[in-house]
């Protein structure tokens, strides 16, 4: 037995060796490529590597996008780290969900590893840490921006919130949306939570919102569920005004969806896959002849991260033989100085981490994001 | 009042769900022994199937069933030949981490073929929804063909068990497999059969689950597989009717426990009731009794 | 006696294979010898292995020495995380300044076992009432409502003072465990050698248990509950010590494992979790240790050597493990390996090495 075990150890120690090939700036995604989340991983990994193949071809400066599945979990995320650093990257692209960012994000502090995470949005991401940087809005400003808009338009005096109390992004909206609201003086007449293990049957949470009589409800979740509660509220005739944030985006690209369910959805996002500019077209078109699906939120902030890391790294003269560390220095300088337009909008960062773009707030009509008045 | 019949009602349609899945899972525990957690994977390819079918190959609704059913039977028995028959005289732990592989199995191979994204599945029920107390209270067409299944599900099962002479050797192949064999009883042909059986009903139960609650993706057989384990137990596992009540139960529990409790708290509260409820009828509400032997 | 220093020579053989193993690792880690290195990727999963090996092994003791199948042990190892790493904040918060990682790192290590081993006693009670698959159901059970508690649990600290919140997070001072977003800020605390160390523990713990007389009492109630009742062995006592003790261990792999990330979540310790450390005992051998800790090793490891296959990752993974179930309850094939194992064992005996003679010691 033990003779077998150091035969396998030997075994492991020597098929890590690693080989770096020279030319490319190698850039490293880690998410959910397997397992319940893998639509979010996935669609970053896509978008990723559009944005490199578009970027290599012209030329000026060359990069590799280098995937690694981590299940959304934190133990895996560090090990794809780990994995990804022994296989060349310099610079990290991740992670996709929030749980895994804040535990990869801690080791790449102390190892000084640059890291740009396109849809990681729990707030502490970010906090206390130089070398992380963000694509997506944080949770917080999501949660006070919705309360401030709802208060703003006079859409409803009452609301009611329906959230995933199994689940960091949802639960950190809902939190600050709800103390957003009580400061304005909105009131949240119901509050119904679910979780991921019972997120099938919504009737007594739809009950719960109709019965206090709320004229909007505050969803702060995935278009997943999301769909499934304007089913359930539409067969029972109950029609408030249904608000979401960027995790309903998508919710139009659900393959055999019944859009006019979703007829008047508000949401606020910086995305859209229906908008008209060229940018946004070609990425769509290239998006779904590779793919077949139309891009969401999450390949759009992969895009765009991409372009934000390209141009930092021109500004920054990276080449492929600096070292992470050297780059990671050279990104946390550059990064508050550069301003970039992308799909979600025009981008540019601060020495926090954050960045500031301007969601929309877009209303769902006859099947498609018109732009709210 | 009419508030509470209709969280029941809600109750009812959500355990019918269940109830379904629990019938397979119950029938292959009661005859293989064994605890198959790949049923819930096996209910997603079913359900897959008749989504591709209506969506991409054009099929009428009753056709993707029919689809779905065979395409589920062949899976059951491959599956019972290549992983599960060379495993008759290992342990029964042995057989349930090959299921759990088998699980893993499935569900990346739908990642594959399928892809991550999720797909909203229509309803292959065309029944509308009956209203009573003026609209106070909604029985939708899918709670009642979920239900009226079940019953025809169940009573055909019984039946089968009951009266033919493959369901007899279930029988005797389920209370005692060396006595069976000695008695000309093909054991494996038997227990092969039932496995046709379950993944037949699963195909059944992936087309009901997801017109009832249309968000389908390689994960969604998982947890209601895990659930149905929990309402077969509750119920008795092995026990056909029993599988059907505990199903019912669970569903009205999680329901009325969200609406009168907590829905944070939802979760808990079904599974203490299941604690609570063993703890009275240690082998489920309809479990046999097992006497022990020294 | 013959069978004694067979069963001593075993346990000896198990302690050696550890040792050796972790003076291996820490020869590539220290990388004095040219070419004998470790990668990074193998070197962020260290503590891990660790964990796994003393979760397989505790959990062995349940399901092969006791006869009880578990699917709920994660739940143990959730509670050993979240309730280890409130002490160890809670001990720098109360004392600034001071240098004592050491200190916290041991009370969160006692405190996650022994809050994990009050929850396997509450559990133990009316889990121990019921009989197979039964058993297995409130053990799912259990985990699950572990799990959604947790959910809904929220610490803080203000200073030296600890306050709590059940479905209520706005607390005084820094929410440092909160809710579905779990435990943040944590410091690492855990080492590579703190887990060797750790697994040393849980194997003197679990072979000795086994070994002694109540281990005996335990191993013979599960081959025949009613026969050894007859003998006057108090079932329920003895079930309970091997259910408690697993518990406490499980607590104390999860308090390793929330010390050595900076965060923790309760979605990581759902059924998954339990089932994929039942894998490891059923691989390695239900009622086998030395299995169980080659187990939890190897197939730690696999996922992640897989990577080079992309997107066909987690498929080849279910595969290998369905074809691994398969070959190892091959009559064959088994039969092949004992006749080869015998062959091994033959020849060693009339040319000892120096390493078997340090088993026989």
């Amino acid at each position: 037995m033990k003779k077998i075990l150091v035969a396998a150890l030997a075994l492991v120690l020597v098929m890590t060796a690693s080989f770096a090939a020279a030319d490319a700036i190698k850039i490293g995604v880690i998410g959910p490529l397997t397992g319940p989340y893998a639509q979010y991983g996935l669609a970053v990994e896509y978008g990723a590597k559009i944005a490199a193949e578009e970027i290599s071809a012209k030329g000026d400066i060359q990069l590799e996008i280098l995937a690694e599945d981590d299940q959304g979990d934190g133990e895996l995320g560090v090990n794809a780290y780990n994995k990804l650093l022994d296989d060349g990257v310099t610079i990290m692209l991740s992670t996709v969900t929030s749980g895994s960012c804040i535990a990869v994000s801690d080791v790449a502090y102390e190892e000084r590893v640059f890291m740009l995470t396109p849809s990681g949005s729990a707030d502490i991401i970010t906090q206390g840490k130089d070398n992380m940087f963000r694509v997506c809005f944080k949770d917080s400003a999501q949660g006070l921006a919705s309360a401030q808009y709802i208060v703003n338009k006079g859409l409803a005096t009452k609301v009611g919130v329906i959230y995933n109390n199994a689940q960091d992004y949802s639960m950190g909206i809902y939190q600050s949306f709800k103390t957003k609201a009580a400061e304005l003086g909105l009131e949240v007449v119901a509050e119904a939570a679910f979780s991921d293990d019972t997120n099938a049957d919504f009737s007594v949470q739809i009950s719960k919102m109709k019965d206090a009589g709320a004229e909007l409800v505050f969803l702060p979740i995935y278009y997943t569920p999301a769909s499934m509660i304007l089913q359930q509220a539409n067969a029972v005739d109950y029609a408030p005004i249904f608000f979401g944030v960027d995790g309903m985006d998508g919710i139009l690209g659900l393959e055999g969806f019944d859009k006019s369910l979703a007829e008047g959805v508000m949401l606020l996002t910086p995305f859209s896959a229906d908008a008209e500019d060229e940018l946004t077209k070609n990425f769509v078109a290239t998006y779904t002849a590779a793919h077949g699906d139309i891009p969401n939120q999450f390949a759009a902030d992969a895009y765009d991260g991409v372009y934000a890391l390209a141009a930092a790294i021109e500004a920054a003269g990276i080449t492929a033989d600096t070292s992470a560390e050297d780059a990671c220095e050279m990104l946390i300088s550059v990064f508050p100085t550069i301003e970039i337009t992308g799909l979600t909008g025009t981008m540019r960062w601060d020495a926090s981490g954050e960045v500031d773009k301007t969601p929309t707030a877009v209303v769902i009509t006859d099947g498609v994001y018109v732009g709210a008045k | 009042m009419i508030q509470f019949l209709s969280y029941l009602v809600n109750g009812i349609s959500l355990g019918s769900v269940y109830a379904i899945i629990a019938l397979g899972y119950s029938m292959v525990y009661g005859i293989a022994k064994m605890l198959n957690f790949a049923h819930g994977d096996v209910i997603m390819v079913g359900a897959f199937m008749s989504f591709s079918a209506t969506q991409y190959w054009g099929m009428s609704p009753m056709a993707s069933v029919l689809i779905s059913v065979v395409v589920c039977t062949l899976l059951g028995i491959t599956i019972e030949r290549l992983a599960y028959k060379p495993l008759r005289q290992a342990t029964s732990l042995a057989v349930l981490i090959t299921a759990i592989g088998m699980s893993y199995l499935l569900q990346n191979l739908a990642l594959l073929i399928w892809g991550a994204n999720p797909k909203s599945f229509s309803s292959v029920i065309s029944i509308g929804t009956f209203s009573l107390f003026n609209g106070q209270l909604r029985i939708t067409g899918e709670t009642i063909v979920t239900v009226l299944a079940n019953l025809v599900i169940m009573i055909a099962l019984t039946l089968f068990t009951g009266k033919t002479k493959m369901g007899k050797a279930m029988r005797a192949v389920s209370e005692d497999r060396g006595a069976a064999e000695l008695m000309g009883i093909n054991v494996n042909a038997t227990i092969s059969m039932t496995f046709a059986i379950g993944s037949g009903l699963a195909a059944i139960a992936g087309v009901l689950l997801c017109s009832a609650y249309p968000v389908l993706m390689p994960t969604t057989g998982a947890m209601p597989g895990i659930k149905a384990f929990t309402a077969a137990v509750f119920g008795g596992i092995g026990s056909i009717p029993g599988a059907l009540i505990g199903g019912i139960l669970l569903g009205v529990i999680e329901i009325l426990g969200k609406a009168y409790v907590s829905t944070e708290l939802g979760d808990a509260l079904v599974f203490a009731v299941l604690i609570i409820v063993l703890l009275v009828k240690p082998t489920g509400l309809l479990g046999k009794k097992v006497h022990e032997k020294v | 006696m013959k069978k004694l220093s067979k069963k001593l020579t075993g346990n000896a053989l198990t302690y050696l294979m550890v040792i050796v193993a972790f003076l291996l690792c820490e020869l590539a880690l220290s990388g004095t010898i040219e070419g004998f290195k470790m990668s990074r990727s193998l070197k962020g999963q260290l503590v891990p292995i660790c964990v796994y090996i003393v979760m397989a092994v505790s959990l062995n003791l349940t399901v092969g020495i006791s006869g009880e199948l578990s699917l709920g042990h994660a739940g143990f190892m959730s509670v050993g995380a979240f309730s280890g790493i409130i002490a160890s904040q809670w001990i720098a918060s109360a004392f600034p300044g001071a240098e004592l990682d050491l200190v916290r790192l041991l009370a969160a290590l006692i405190t996650g076992g022994i809050v994990a081993g009050i929850a396997g006693v509450l559990i133990g009670i009316p889990v121990l009432r019921l009989r197979g698959d039964y058993l297995a159901i409130v053990t799912l059970a259990f985990g699950e409502i572990i799990r959604n508690l947790i959910n809904c649990v929220y610490f803080s600290l203000d200073g030296a003072r600890l306050h709590f919140g059940f479905l209520n997070p706005s607390l005084p001072g820094t929410v440092f465990i909160n809710g579905p977003m779990g435990a943040t800020g944590v410091n690492k605390l855990a080492s590579f050698e703190a887990g060797f160390l750790l697994v040393i523990f849980t194997l003197v713990v679990v072979l000795n248990l086994i070994g002694s007389r109540s281990g005996r009492a335990i191993m013979a109630i599960r081959d025949n509950r009613i026969a050894a009742e007859s003998v006057g062995i108090h079932v329920t006592k003895y079930r309970m010590m091997a259910f408690v003790t697993s518990a406490a261990l499980a607590g104390m792999a999860g308090a390793l494992y929330g010390l050595n990330y900076s965060t923790v979540q309760a979605v990581k310790f759902k059924f998954d979790t339990s089932i994929l450390v039942l894998v490891f005992v059923v691989l390695g051998g239900i009622g086998n240790i030395r299995g169980s800790i080659i187990a939890a090793t190897l197939l730690t490891v696999l996922p992640e050597m897989l990577r080079q296959f992309g997107d066909y990752r987690m498929l080849i993974y279910a595969i290998v493990l369905i074809l691994v179930m398969l070959a190892t309850n091959n009559p064959t094939l088994r039969s092949a390996i004992d006749s080869l194992a015998a062959r091994i064992r033959k020849r060693g005996s009339s040319a000892p090495k120096t390493t078997k003679e340090g088993d026989k010691a």
